[in-house]
């Protein structure tokens, strides 16, 4: 073991990640006037990197990788997303068990994933935090939606979200700046809902369109993903925590990778144990306070690695259930050329990604159901940034040359349309993470080994999206071109059927593994979906893989009892009163919900509490 | 433009004066595409890294054909096409092999024809193999190295066609710049939902 390095300095707080949650947390403490030092595993975000703007001729290679790895079938390495991670990082694994499929995203960099992601913003409605009483099945949270709603409110006031009031159980309204118009594209498909009973509304991203605190509007670049230089979107490193910087409260620690949380006898934490990534040392800093929002399964790999004495199963871990419950979002997608758009007279369709969306309309239609729980749709389409293989899928379908070739990429271009089926999981405990017995990472930290099972829930949901996408788009005059495994698109990754989460859809029938696509303004990180599943089994149902939605969530839960749940209603440690979790870990559902509104909502309300047992001494 | 290749452009022009006394349509073209293929490949902007200069002409000829020019509107040879996918292979050995073998293919495939090699080839001559190479359903096992080699070529001058500022113009992508507001598309809608029907 390497010598480590202390400091004596005992921070008030310690907050490990600076992702929404860390990003929340940071910014309310420090606006309160509470001291913050937050340690992040990547380097500082320089906002100058982002590819806001950028043509692909303004690179070289435009996309297509240094050395055009897009055309010899090898990972690019260079993406206009502000993604700066992914599923493989180099001397960071993880590992699958035998029999289970999993992705697990990660993103190294001072905001994490909010620098790039797609930026849904939707309240859990009232029976979201109630499931076990809806239907007998996953359990009930210790919080109501009353109790929530605040910071929902809180929120959406400081961040700026679009939407508007519509009176959805599903899809409770919040406090919404106005939404862009709707695309052509979104008509349509606004028009075809109708015509098969459900209802399509505006969009609820997190883009503000007025000015707010010293925010400019948005601007309609439709480059969301790429990171917003005019801080116009919601990124928790430009939003809250470099502002929250300029408040002289907060000190950030980038390249450090939490390792341990250090406790004394009486199980309290008293330092984080961190390596200092800039050249391999390793360094505690101390803490009266400290709040682990790294990701759920960073959270849970960090509790189950601090083990001690009186801890021997890693910290807050008395009741088994750190790691446990792990829970994605279900996902799968579906994508149609749309005669009637082809020869539309273009315009700018960029705006701010999706502006349609469509809330779950049956959730009072269960008993009719095979599957117990809901689903939102995305809507994906428009004329994108032209990028590499933008136009694939059209040109392997006509073949040729010449002009006839040209005249079909024209045709084509703009008349695909995308939907994104996210749905409900419901815990199980197939799905679950845990620390590998043998491997390690390359600073000899423990590494997570996933497992995971889908169920009939899941799966039935999938075919009723299936059925449901075909009705939508077959009403719009719609060709179906390909549906599978919802992974998603990516971060330029030019995948078939999958909205990119700017809303720009692809062009038709694209489809392989190219990454740094620009055509994917908004962009998700790559995960390059498959497009169809193989035909050979036509009875796999096209469910997205593990992880692949990249809303992991649930690993260290929050409920009363203390026996099974590792986290009170404050998300407070039962049994370690000054370790709190702020991320996705402490959801008990995952519902069709994007979770990253409600990770803000409940690290701000635990921000607050924090604040105040500190106050009265209690922590 | 060098010398060398100003000349030959200058004698073709003079060649087909001669002999028909006008340039016809498929000449004229042919004379664009010798001189944007000579600025292209030795006017000084851009030097083949990983080609040789012969096959360097023949990728800008094919890319020429791939994306050609359109009603006065410029193709990929002056979207610089070959010279993007020159300097990609120069970077990646595996996207170099697939162009020296397939341009080599090409010329051995033209020699079969009865030309010295693909650039110095008849456009009729061109044409005749793209059209076999240019479609999956003509797949033979002398074919196939060809069509596999034509569809990355392809792929590739799409690509650098229209993530070209030409391309991105000649798409009419109208995109990536700020707005103060999201004006509706009254005249795509109204246009939709008519041929939509809805």
């Amino acid at each position: 073991m390497p010598q480590v390095s202390s400091s004596t300095t005992v921070h008030d707080v310690v907050v490990v990640g600076s992702g929404a949650g860390g990003g929340t947390v940071t910014n309310v403490l420090a606006n309160m006037g509470v001291s913050v030092l937050l340690l992040e595993a990547g380097p500082m975000l320089n906002l100058g990197d982002l590819k806001e703007h950028m043509w692909p001729y303004s690179v070289p290679h435009r996309g297509a990788g240094a050395k055009g790895q897009a055309y010899t079938n090898e990972p690019t390495g260079f993406t206009y997303s502000a993604t700066y991670g992914g599923a493989q990082l180099e001397g960071e694994p993880y590992t699958v068990a035998p029999g289970s499929d999993f992705s697990w995203f990660r993103s190294r960099i001072l905001g994490g994933r909010t620098n790039h992601y797609g930026r849904v913003t939707l309240r859990l409605a009232d029976y979201d935090f109630k499931p076990y009483t809806t239907d007998s099945l996953g359990f009930d949270w210790p919080i109501s939606y009353g109790d929530i709603a605040p910071y929902y409110d809180k929120a959406e006031r400081f961040i700026g979200v679009t939407g508007s009031i519509e009176g959805i159980r599903s899809a409770p309204d919040g406090i919404f700046n106005p939404p862009g118009a709707l695309k052509a594209h979104d008509v349509l498909v606004q028009r075809a809902c109708a015509k098969n009973g459900i209802r399509a509304v505006a969009a609820r991203q997190a883009v503000t369109t007025v000015e707010r605190n010293g925010r400019p509007p948005c601007h309609y670049c439709g480059q969301c993903g790429r990171g917003c230089t005019t801080a116009s979107n919601y990124a928790s490193s430009y939003v809250q925590i470099l502002p929250a910087m300029k408040t002289g409260k907060v000190q950030v620690i980038a390249n450090a990778m939490a390792r341990e949380l250090v406790t004394d006898g009486t199980g309290k934490v008293t330092a984080v144990s961190y390596i200092d990534k800039t050249d391999g040392s390793e360094k505690q800093v101390r803490c009266r306070t400290v709040v682990l929002a790294a990701s759920a399964c960073e959270s849970a790999r960090l509790l189950l690695n601090s083990k001690g004495a009186g801890h021997p199963q890693g910290l807050a871990n008395s009741s088994g259930k750190v790691g446990r419950y792990l829970m994605d979002t279900v996902g799968y997608s579906m994508s149609a050329t749309v005669p009637a758009l082809s020869g539309m007279p273009h315009y700018n369709s960029d705006g701010y990604g999706s502006h349609l969306y469509v809330p779950w309309w049956l959730s009072d239609k269960h008993k009719d159901l095979n599957f117990p729980r809901g689903y939102h749709i995305e809507v994906g389409g428009g004329y994108g940034m032209p990028g590499i293989g933008s136009f694939l899928g059209t040109v392997n379908r006509v073949e040729g040359y010449g002009i006839p070739m040209k005249q079909a990429i024209r045709d084509n271009y703009g008349t695909s349309v995308g939907l994104s089926g996210r749905g409900e999981m419901i815990p199980n405990e197939q799905s679950y993470c845990e620390i590998d017995p043998e491997k390690k990472d390359r600073w000899e930290i423990p590494v997570l080994r996933f497992h995971w099972a889908w169920s009939d829930h899941e799966l039935n949901q999938v075919r009723h999206m299936q059925q449901t996408f075909r009705a939508i788009l077959e009403s719009m005059g719609g060709q179906i071109a390909t549906g599978g495994g919802g992974g998603r698109g990516g971060r330029g990754t030019a995948a078939a059927g999958a909205p990119q989460r700017g809303g720009q859809a692809p062009q038709t029938g694209q489809a392989g593994p190219q990454t740094g696509v620009p055509n994917a303004p908004a962009g998700q990180p790559t995960t390059a979906m498959a497009a169809n599943p193989p035909e050979a089994d036509p009875n796999r149902v096209p469910i997205s893989r593990g992880g692949a939605i990249i809303h992991e969530v649930g690993t260290v839960r929050m409920g009363d009892d203390p026996k099974t749940s590792p986290l009170n209603r404050f998300c407070q440690a039962h049994e370690v009163k000054n370790l709190f979790v702020a991320d996705g870990a402490p959801f008990v559902s995952n519902a069709d919900k994007n979770p990253t509104h409600t990770i803000i909502a409940l690290a701000w309300r635990t921000a607050e509490y924090l604040a105040e047992e500190m106050r009265k001494g209690n922590v | 433009m060098s010398d060398i290749t100003r000349r030959d452009v200058l004698r073709r022009i003079g060649l087909m004066l001669m002999a028909t006394g006008v340039l016809d349509r498929v000449s004229a073209q042919e004379v664009h595409h010798l001189a944007l293929a000579a600025q292209s490949s030795n006017g000084g902007a851009y030097s083949p890294k990983a080609l040789t200069a012969h096959e360097y002409r023949t990728l800008v000829r094919l890319t020429d054909f791939i994306v050609p020019e359109e009603n006065g509107k410029p193709g990929a040879v002056a979207a610089g096409a070959a010279a993007w996918i020159d300097m990609l292979a120069s970077e990646n050995a595996q996207l170099k092999g697939i162009y020296t073998k397939g341009l080599g293919w090409m010329d051995e495939a033209m020699k079969k024809r009865g030309a010295a090699d693909f650039v110095s080839a008849t456009p009729d001559q061109q044409t005749a193999l793209l059209d076999l190479i240019a479609y999956r359903r003509n797949q033979s096992p002398e074919l196939d190295p060809g069509i596999q080699f034509f569809t990355m070529a392809r792929r590739m001058t799409v690509d650098a066609f229209y993530t070209s500022e030409i391309g991105i113009a000649d798409i009419d992508y109208q995109g990536n710049r700020p707005q103060a507001s999201y004006p509706e598309p009254t005249e795509a809608i109204a246009y939709a939902l008519k041929r939509s029907g809805l």
